[in-house]
């Protein structure tokens, strides 16, 4: 067993991050106080020294995506500039209790990608294989030996979604996605950043082609850069400009039970049949759902999404029959043409851009956060965002994660 | 009645919940706070429970439930809990239906309101939905001792009830709980059908049931719940919501205390202390926090030798050793011995429905709660829900939003009468907005019983920062347990707002999300089980398969036969066998789930010249020809054979799992581009079945079963499509090859599949093989499998198939793809075929290619591609793969290693089509 | 769960449609002349605004035609539904 119920959730610190003021200017902006955004500007003041930064955050910080995914963090991703980035992250995830001296829960409880035809096991070990030669860990097991991770999952041959074998990443796991927001809030706000919430930014400051600030609910708000962290809004925010974004926002619908005795030791994903669970700490079970099928903003989706995969999840977890729906929710997913992201520069100076993630979001925010920091600090594209840029759509040279069956959560 | 809750056996009755039996019993401690340890009781009578949860061990079993929700009956079993169910390893084999209501107005809730709002709906003429989750409707009134229009609550619920039964369109539905509100009037219930008739359940009765809706209208009437008041040591069993003790009292005919001081911040909360009086209770003392109280309240507990103590509020309790409430502390320094403290702060209404439609609130100073604002959709809202308090009132709110709702249904409507109530005390001073009372002892004032969180724990959570009510909600863990915050939400609100001196307006709640009770996994997932789980597919020769021992390889949603076994023999070893017979004699495969869209009209030419890389419109009736079709992004979505039938009328084959997205993509593009074309597209892939004859000798087996066709290589030329009668029965026939041998496809119309197959079986010694050895016949030809060999990264190019990509054709879908940087770069990932360089070793699916003597141990190691397809050759001896590498074309000849989970094999970069490369065996 | 108008079998479950994105993305007359920034813009770039959108639904389960709806993306409301070729009314 590799983990847990904790008979109590560890305290989180006494004091998070006060309440800020916009001032008139900063050197940096970053709009969304999400966990990429708020990595981000910890990582600007932490590797950069830059401090003079404020995350505006229309809402309460880190409650759009970041309060509403199933928080898996896994990096056995198939192309190498995804392991490339996903892989810096959960390194950074490895050490983040330590870095941000406080309890994020992460527990390296393993992942399994469950392969249900002979197509999947083909495209399975084909990630796998990569996943070993790019230093990401990584295994093949068996039918009988997914059974001897999560003894719940039935593996026998006359279901519909027969269990044909299953990639694991040990390292992979999940963790509390709340104390991660607010590990990096009050690490930021310890190094000066401000974190500014309530205040949405309903346009961009230029002169010419140079991005010089924003337009809040607030008031304008002056900046030397300006950097969107902000999703699928990203999107209605460049489009004041001119710009345009090959981004869909969809509607993502996630759930929980309620507290159930310890049933399931790892986090079971089957991209066949949407069924993405783990077992949180307090005992409750996480699943997340496919995506929904038409562009939504509305943070919330469509009941036969939910009937449809807790079918899936009875056929897989038979013992999750009289297990109940508890709470259910949608976040927005902001998905690219090839569900890979979009990091980097833009036509304009002094704006910056991370969207695009899809449902990869949370499982990058220590990279993302450090690898945009980066690119913004030095005003070019990490080596790590360099593949992910704009213009890739342009030129062809896609990053199809599709293809790789991979996407998903 | 017998009842056992652990392992103890008590008595019910008919009626009872396991709550009240368990009361009357005289059982207080039943639970335990999750983390504190601290013993617990029951709170409440209905909903609002937060403390006593139970797992049921009869019938079909419940992990976790409301012991104020189960129904006693006879043989109930249950097991207390301590804040975590416990999920059964038996099956649950229960049934669980779904079933699908449209109605023209839906009335949730089946209250004084809500019978109210049916009536003068139903009146009207309109269809009417009444879903009421109690087992008998009424809602509050069930305890009430009030008179309307003359009749005692019961038999004036009754005649409701008649009233509504004799409306033709009424329907009536109760133990169902609207649990889902979405978009466009959408609404989900869940019905319990079985649960409270234990061993006499009819076996052939689906146990849940759950309700789809589409509702014209919705009148929400779903009354509020009691709200608690927070103060030191609140949690002791003996502290109940005040209208729950009532409850227990007059709907259930069990006493909740003896001795009761009644704690409360509204008349509401006196008017229980009356209840509990008359129901024999001692009411040792009354403290309402207000300085001004109901008059009528006041005089009506004056009656019964009760004063009311103003500015008073509870300041601590006392329990006994069992840690049951013994006493209550009041801020009047008295220490008044009880065995119950009825504490109400007020009502919150149930704006769950109303907030999940999108529904906004706002908080009322007049209800002291969070009500309905402005609907987001068709919604109407009445009684209790609205802050309304008095019975009156309630009643005539929801004739007033029946009538309306009928109206907006686009009815005529006479409101009914509201009926006369009498002996129903009113309301004169307003409520106080209070929450909790301070204590230096704040780590035993429990704002969330369920998830032991206490005044302390929001202090801190304040102290930390924190402002926005979500904040505080996940740093405290504050609803977030079973009850779904039923009992705290609002309450932490309340206490948020005395803390930081901020309005509750300001502060608003927490976003309420479905569902309103929790829904089984079972009921979601319904009769979509086991084999219904998703639909199979098979072919109209499938019988024969299983028969033959075919094993069996999943398709898509299609069953389809991998290999054919032979007893004894491993897979290996049928699949040579299988291709042997290809190669050398005579075999036959079931090809019947390939996608077959029959197109007609006059530009069926032309469509298929813009959709497929190649030129279609030259093809010659009678002939047929493979393509490649892409998507606009150059990339290879799917390929197949399309014969010319007639000068009008084309037949297009696709790959197995791509038959629906390929008609849909025609489809697509004929409808929202080129509507001016004249095509018609019909999926007849399940009216035609295939039977492929494969081998050298398969000339001798067609002309034995179709003596009338001319066989000869020149009368039936490769590529050609013949009519003629195959062992009797008219058949198609195509003289098409995915091996690379001379090989027929007969298709005839389904009804007949079996009949041909068995004829073309019973024709000579013809081996029947399946998808693995296809695909080795295939692989050994170098002809991709579309989904296998590519992953939507590949053009026709890096398939070695620039020679289907026509350059004459101004575009074609995808044409323009190829021009940009990317797509246009030699040194794309390729095919190639790759051979053991030992000539035994298989390299596996999967394996990724990298240099030769790579160091693996030193990660990253550079791939330059990955083995797409591998098998066993028979026709060359040796193992033989297919692989994507990058530049590939030019690289033939090198070798690399294959790595499959850190093993290295060498292999030899070959051309893709190592077996009969010039095509000389295709005329046999 | 939407109910989604077909102009041709009326009112209907989303859960009988599929959905296609954007509407009103023609295919370019003669791609050939097409630079590869627009091209990617063909192929690559929608519009994806919080507020009214003129999206593209075939009824899959129903009768297979393709349609455009306007529709809301945060209220989920609809306010138009048209067939294919004709232009955006004017609504919302």
């Amino acid at each position: 067993m590799t983990w847990q119920l904790t008979p109590r959730l560890p305290a989180q610190p006494d004091f998070l991050w006060a309440e800020a003021e916009p001032k008139a200017s900063y050197d940096v902006i970053i709009v969304g106080a999400g966990g990429h955004g708020l990595a981000t500007a910890y990582y600007l003041a932490k590797n950069h020294g830059i401090t003079n930064v404020a995350v505006l955050e229309r809402g309460w910080l880190a409650g759009g995506n970041m309060a509403r995914n199933t928080t898996i963090i896994r990096s056995n991703y198939l192309w190498d500039e995804s392991a490339g980035i996903y892989e810096h992250a959960l390194k950074l995830w490895e050490g983040l209790e330590a870095d941000l001296d406080c309890e994020v829960a992460f527990s390296q409880r393993g992942v399994l990608n469950l392969a249900h035809s002979l197509g999947d096991v083909r495209e399975g070990r084909r990630r796998v294989n990569a996943n070993q030669l790019n230093g990401v860990d990584a295994e093949w097991l068996t039918p009988e030996d997914v059974q001897k991770i999560a003894p719940i999952l039935n593996i026998s041959t006359d279901v519909r979604y027969p269990v044909l074998g299953a990639t694991f990443q040990p390292r992979a796991g999940i963790a509390k996605h709340d104390w991660v927001a607010w590990g990096y809030a009050r690490a930021a706000h310890a190094m000066g950043v401000d974190l500014i919430q309530g205040c949405e930014v309903t346009g961009v400051l230029r002169e010419g082609d140079r991005v010089v600030g924003v337009d809040t609910v607030s008031g304008p708000i002056r900046a030397g850069r300006v950097a969107l962290a902000a999703a699928g809004h990203s999107s209605v925010i460049t489009a004041s400009l001119g710009l345009r974004l090959p981004l869909q926002s969809f509607p993502l619908q996630a759930l929980v039970s309620e507290l159930l005795e310890q049933v399931l030791d790892t986090v079971v994903m089957s991209n066949a049949v949407h069924v993405y669970v783990s077992q949180a700490h307090k005992g409750e079970l996480v699943m997340g759902a496919g995506i929904d099928g038409y562009v939504g903003y509305g943070q919330r989706g469509s009941f036969p999404v939910i009937e449809h995969q807790m079918a899936a999840a009875i056929e897989l977890f038979p013992i999750f029959a009289r297990a109940h729906v508890l709470r259910t929710w949608g976040g927005i997913v902001d998905v690219s043409p090839d569900a890979s992201p979009i990091v980097g520069l833009t036509p304009f100076e002094g704006l910056y851009v991370n969207c695009g993630w899809g449902t990869g979001g949370f499982k990058a925010t220590p990279g993302i956060g450090w690898v945009f920091a980066d690119t913004i600090a030095n005003d070019r594209p990490h080596p790590l965002a360099q593949p992910f840029a704009l213009a890739r759509f342009a030129d062809g040279a896609l990053i199809d994660e599709h293809g790789a069956a991979a996407v998903a959560h | 009645m017998r009842i056992t809750v652990d392992g103890v056996q008590l008595a019910a009755r008919p009626g009872d919940t396991l709550a009240s039996a368990l009361l009357r019993a005289g059982r207080r401690v039943l639970s335990q706070g999750i983390y504190t340890g601290r013993p617990r009781g029951l709170v409440s009578a209905g909903v609002e429970e937060s403390n006593v949860f139970v797992q049921v061990l009869s019938g079909s079993g419940e992990p976790m439930v409301r012991a104020t929700e189960i129904e006693a009956y006879d043989g109930l079993r249950v097991r207390t809990l301590a804040g975590k169910g416990l999920l059964p390893d038996e099956p649950d084999e229960a049934r669980y239906d779904k079933t699908f209501a449209h109605t023209d107005v839906l009335v949730v809730g089946g209250g004084p309101a809500g019978l109210m709002a049916a009536l003068a709906a139903g009146e009207s003429g309109a269809r009417v939905l009444l879903i009421d989750d109690q087992p008998r409707l009424g809602g509050r009134l069930l305890a009430s001792r009030a008179i309307v229009d003359g009749l005692a609550v019961h038999d004036w619920v009754s005649s409701m009830r008649d009233r509504l039964q004799a409306l033709p369109e009424v329907t009536v539905t109760s133990r169902t709980a609207v649990v889902g509100y979405y978009d466009h009037n959408y609404l989900v219930a869940v019905e319990r059908r079985t649960d409270h008739l234990g061993s006499a359940a009819p076996a052939t009765m689906a146990r849940h049931r759950l309700w789809n809706i589409r509702a014209g209208q919705v009148v929400l009437a779903t009354g509020a719940h009691e709200r608690s008041i927070a103060f030191a040591d609140n949690d002791r069993p003996g502290i109940m919501l005040a209208h729950s003790a009532t409850a227990y009292a007059w709907r259930y005919g069990c006493r909740p205390g003896r001795r009761a001081v009644v704690f409360g911040a509204h008349d509401g909360a006196l008017a229980a202390a009356v209840e509990l009086a008359d129901a024999g209770v001692e009411v040792a003392a009354v403290l309402d926090v207000r300085d001004v109280v109901g008059a009528d309240f006041a005089a009506a507990l004056a009656r019964r030798g009760i004063s009311v103590q103003t500015g008073a509020t509870v300041s601590g309790t006392l329990a006994d050793d069992d840690g049951v409430l013994r006493a209550v502390l009041t801020s009047a320094g008295e220490t008044v011995a009880a065995d119950l403290l009825a504490v109400s702060g007020g009502w919150n209404p149930a704006v769950e429905l109303f907030s999940q439609s999108g529904g906004r609130t706002f908080w009322s100073e007049a209800a002291a709660g969070f009500v309905p604002d402005t609907a987001a959709q068709p919604t109407h809202c009445a009684g209790v829900l609205t802050g309304a308090v008095s019975l009156a009132r309630v009643l005539s709110e929801g004739a007033g939003a029946g009538a309306e709702a009928a109206r907006a249904a686009g009815l005529d409507v006479t409101e009914p009468a509201t009926p006369s109530v009498e002996g129903e005390l009113r309301e004169e001073a307003a409520p106080a907005a209070y929450f909790c009372v301070d204590s230096a002892a704040e780590e035993t004032v429990f704002v969330d019983l369920q998830r032991d969180a206490t005044l302390h724990d929001i202090r801190r959570a304040v102290g930390a920062g924190l402002t926005s009510v979500e904040h505080i909600k996940r740093y405290t863990t504050i609803g977030t347990a079973a009850d779904q915050g039923r009992g705290s939400g609002v309450l932490a609100v309340g206490v948020l707002a005395q803390l930081s001196g901020r309005s509750m307006a300001e502060i608003g709640t927490t976003t309420y999300r479905p569902p309103y009770t929790p829904i089984s996994f079972a009921l979601l997932a319904g009769r979509d089980r086991g084999r219904l789980a998703d639909p199979e597919r098979v072919t109209a020769i499938h019988d024969w398969h299983v028969e033959h021992g075919a094993v069996f390889e999943d398709v898509g949603q299609w069953k389809r036969p991998w290999f054919f076994p032979r007893p004894a023999e491993s897979m290996d070893e049928a699949v040579r066998r299988e291709c042997a017979a290809a190669r050398t004699g005579v075999a036959m495969m079931d090809a019947s789930t390939l996608g077959t869209i029959e197109l007609q009209g006059a530009d069926v030419g032309l469509l298929l010249d813009r959709l497929y890389t190649n030129v279609f419109s030259s093809l010659k009736i009678g002939s047929v020809r493979y393509g490649v079709m892409c998507g606009p992004d150059g990339m290879v979505i799917d390929d197949g054979t399309t014969a010319r039938l007639a000068e009008d009328r084309w037949l297009m084959s696709t790959t197995t799992g791509n038959a629906a997205k390929i008609l849909e993509w025609l489809e697509e593009w004929l409808q929202t581009e080129w509507p001016d074309l004249d095509v018609r597209c019909t999926s007849v892939t399940d009216q035609w079945s295939t039977v492929v004859l494969v081998g050298p000798r398969s000339r001798d087996t067609l002309e034995e079963l179709a003596p009338e066709l001319d066989c000869s290589v020149e009368g039936f030329p490769f590529m050609t499509v013949r009519q003629a009668a195959v062992a009797g029965i008219p058949a198609r026939i195509m003289r098409v090859s995915f091996s690379g041998e001379l090989a027929y496809e007969i298709t005839v119309a389904s009804w007949y599949a079996l009949a041909v197959w068995e004829a073309v079986f019973a024709a000579g010694e013809i081996t029947p093989y399946g998808t693995e050895t296809m695909h080795v016949l295939r692989a050994e030809k170098g002809y991709p499998i579309v989904g296998q060999d590519t992953d939507g990264t590949v053009t026709p190019q890096d398939l070695g198939m620039g020679w289907i990509v026509s350059k004459k054709k101004p575009d074609f879908v995808g044409k323009r793809s190829f021009a940009r940087a990317d797509t246009s770069r030699s040194d794309r990932r390729q095919l190639v075929g790759v051979v053991p360089v030992d000539g035994r070793s298989r390299v596996a699916e999967g394996a990724q290619l990298v240099s030769h003597g790579a160091v693996l141990t030193q990660p990253p190691v550079a791939m330059h591609g990955h083995v797409t397809s591998s098998y066993h050759s028979v026709a060359l001896g040796t193992p033989f793969a297919l692989a994507l590498l990058d530049a590939g074309a030019s690289r033939h000849g090198e070798v690399l290693d294959a790595v499959d989970d850190g093993h290295a094999t060498a292999v030899q970069v070959v051309s893709p089509v190592p077996y009969d490369p010039d095509g000389v065996r295709r005329d046999g | 769960m939407l109910r989604i108008p077909c102009p041709w079998c009326g009112p209907r479950d989303e859960t009988e449609f599929c959905y296609g994105g954007q509407a009103h993305v023609p295919y370019p007359a003669d791609p050939s002349t097409v630079d590869d920034a627009d091209w990617a813009g063909y192929l690559f770039f929608r519009d994806n605004p919080k507020g009214w959108f003129a999206e593209r639904w075939m009824h899959r389960a129903g009768c297979q035609r393709w349609f455009n709806v306007v529709r809301h993306t945060v209220t989920y409301e609809i306010s138009a539904s048209y067939p294919p070729g004709t232009s955006r009314p004017d609504v919302a």
